[in-house]
């Protein structure tokens, strides 16, 4: 069996400033690894690196193609590369309204990724939206509505429906949760949670709020300063931190 | 008897960075084995590092140095170096925990928390939530919780959760640091009862039980750490 993904000495630079630096890892079908990391610590950098939107500066990203197993993202072409986004991807931003198109329904929000990998028949395209929505726990009746309309909660629900509806292998989140009030954001983690599980997605997901690293990542990547410091299996990294920066993070939390 | 488990030589001492690099250690050179059906108790005085050696088992801690072979699938998995997705395969199908506290999942219920590590190895959800009732029932969880998120049970009702939680799926291995710690007697009598059954059906338990009625009961052997 192959990894889905295989990193390989990525570094970003900018100028002469740092995004990341270094970088290697595999990541298996199934696994959802967490990146944590304070403001700056280059974790958006890796992740836009890894989900070919940013170019490194050296090393190389492989995705396990179905055609022919471990390839560079980077150095196959544009058209290949956005099919792969298309097909096998899903990217759930912080902010929904990057991920999503305000100006036209809930429905074809998550329709048109259907559409994007060649379904073509209304009815159906209709009948999976519909199904994705109350997955994603938003009411049908609410399928000819506006994201506009919807509540910042509701958004980011409207776009995991977007991202996972077309069955990708690998989707990488940032920030899932930011920007949500604490009881909206337990019920997409568990809902995140859930789906991740029932669909054996693998998934990279950013985040500096270490309680949901704990709730949805199998194992975990500490960056500082660009680079990775510390990694292994989550409640491992969490209860028992060896490098300095780790403990200080961990020991930092607020109890509520 | 089956070796289930066999720490050689292991070692762990704790680096505080955040506070000026002060090194405590917690065992060096330890060894142990444990046999399927065997309970072996880790007992010494508070901070034997006794805790620390359950954690190391579950790949909860990672040790310094030395080998802590589990027996999964028919071959040996060094916890202390398997990669993560190998040890939580180990987690999955071969080695349970029950821990001091209960992690309660926002929104999950009780009846799921229990039934989970049996989903998990793909029992169908009715089967694994009958087990999942049947010994929340045995602890005496009334079943009008049983549908409720425990964050919101008292401590000794979320202890219970837990054990069954750790019962549930009969791993062949069972990890269990102080169990019946805020239990009353009636329910300490069920734990004891619980542990033995497991042991009759051959699986390898480690413990650490600060109640002597239940270390007398359940073990079979006692591993003492000086600290």
């Amino acid at each position: 069996m192959n990894p889905l993904l295989k990193v390989t000495g990525l570094t970003r630079m900018y100028g002469a400033r740092v995004g990341c630096k270094d970088v290697s890892f595999e990541l298996w079908p199934g696994e959802v690894m967490g990146i944590v990391g304070e403001s700056g610590s280059g974790k958006t950098t890796l992740l836009s690196c890894l989900s070919a939107r940013l170019e490194p500066t050296s090393g190389t990203v492989a995705y396990d193609t179905r055609e022919d197993g471990l390839t560079d993202i980077y150095a196959m072409g544009e058209p290949r590369r956005r099919m792969l986004m298309r097909t096998d991807w899903g990217i759930v931003h912080q902010n929904p309204r990057d991920g999503l198109r305000m100006g036209v329904s809930a429905g074809a929000n998550v329709g048109e990724r259907l559409m994007a990998v060649g379904a073509r028949h209304y009815g159906s395209i209709r009948a999976q939206a519909d199904e994705w929505l109350r997955k994603v726990e938003i009411d049908g009746e609410r399928i000819d509505d506006l994201p506009l309309t919807f509540s910042g909660g509701m958004l980011q629900r409207l776009q995991i429906a977007r991202n996972l509806v077309t069955h990708p292998r690998l989707v990488f989140m940032d920030e899932p949760t930011g920007g949500l009030d604490v009881s909206v954001q337990a019920r997409l983690l568990d809902l995140l949670r859930r789906l991740v599980t029932d669909l054996g997605l693998a998934a990279i997901v950013v985040t500096h709020d270490l309680a949901v690293a704990r709730l949805l990542a199998h194992r975990l990547m500490v960056m500082r300063r660009g680079e990775v410091v510390e990694s292994g299996l989550t409640d491992q990294v969490l209860d028992d931190p060896h490098h300095p920066y780790t403990q200080l993070l961990v020991s930092s939390v607020l109890q509520p | 008897m089956t070796a289930m488990i066999r720490v050689e030589a292991l070692s762990k001492t704790y680096v505080l960075h955040t506070q000026g690099g002060v090194a405590i250690p917690a065992f060096a050179g330890a060894d142990l084995t444990v046999a399927a059906g065997d309970c072996v108790t880790l007992h010494g005085p508070s901070g034997a590092g006794k805790s620390t050696l359950l954690r190391c088992l579950y790949g909860n801690c990672k040790p310094d140095s030395g080998a802590i072979r589990v027996r999964h699938d028919g071959a040996h998995v060094d916890i202390a170096t398997a990669p993560p997705r190998v040890v939580l395969e180990v987690r999955k199908r071969t080695m349970g925990y029950v821990s001091q506290f209960l992690r309660a999942i926002p929104r999950v219920p009780a009846l799921d928390v229990v039934a989970e590590p049996l989903r998990a190895l793909g029992v169908p959800a009715e089967a694994a939530r009958g087990r999942a009732g049947e010994l929340l029932a045995r602890l005496r969880i009334p079943e009008r919780l049983w549908h409720l998120a425990p964050a919101t049970f008292s401590g000794g009702e979320q202890q219970r959760v837990n054990i069954a939680r750790g019962f549930a799926a009969r791993h062949p291995i069972l990890l269990l640091d102080e169990p019946t710690a805020s239990l009353d007697a009636g329910n300490r009598a069920v734990v004891i009862d619980l542990i033995g059954e497991a042991k009759a059906e051959g699986t390898a338990l480690v413990g650490v039980f600060h109640d002597d009625e239940v270390r007398e009961a359940v073990s079979t052997r006692i591993h003492t750490m000086q600290g």
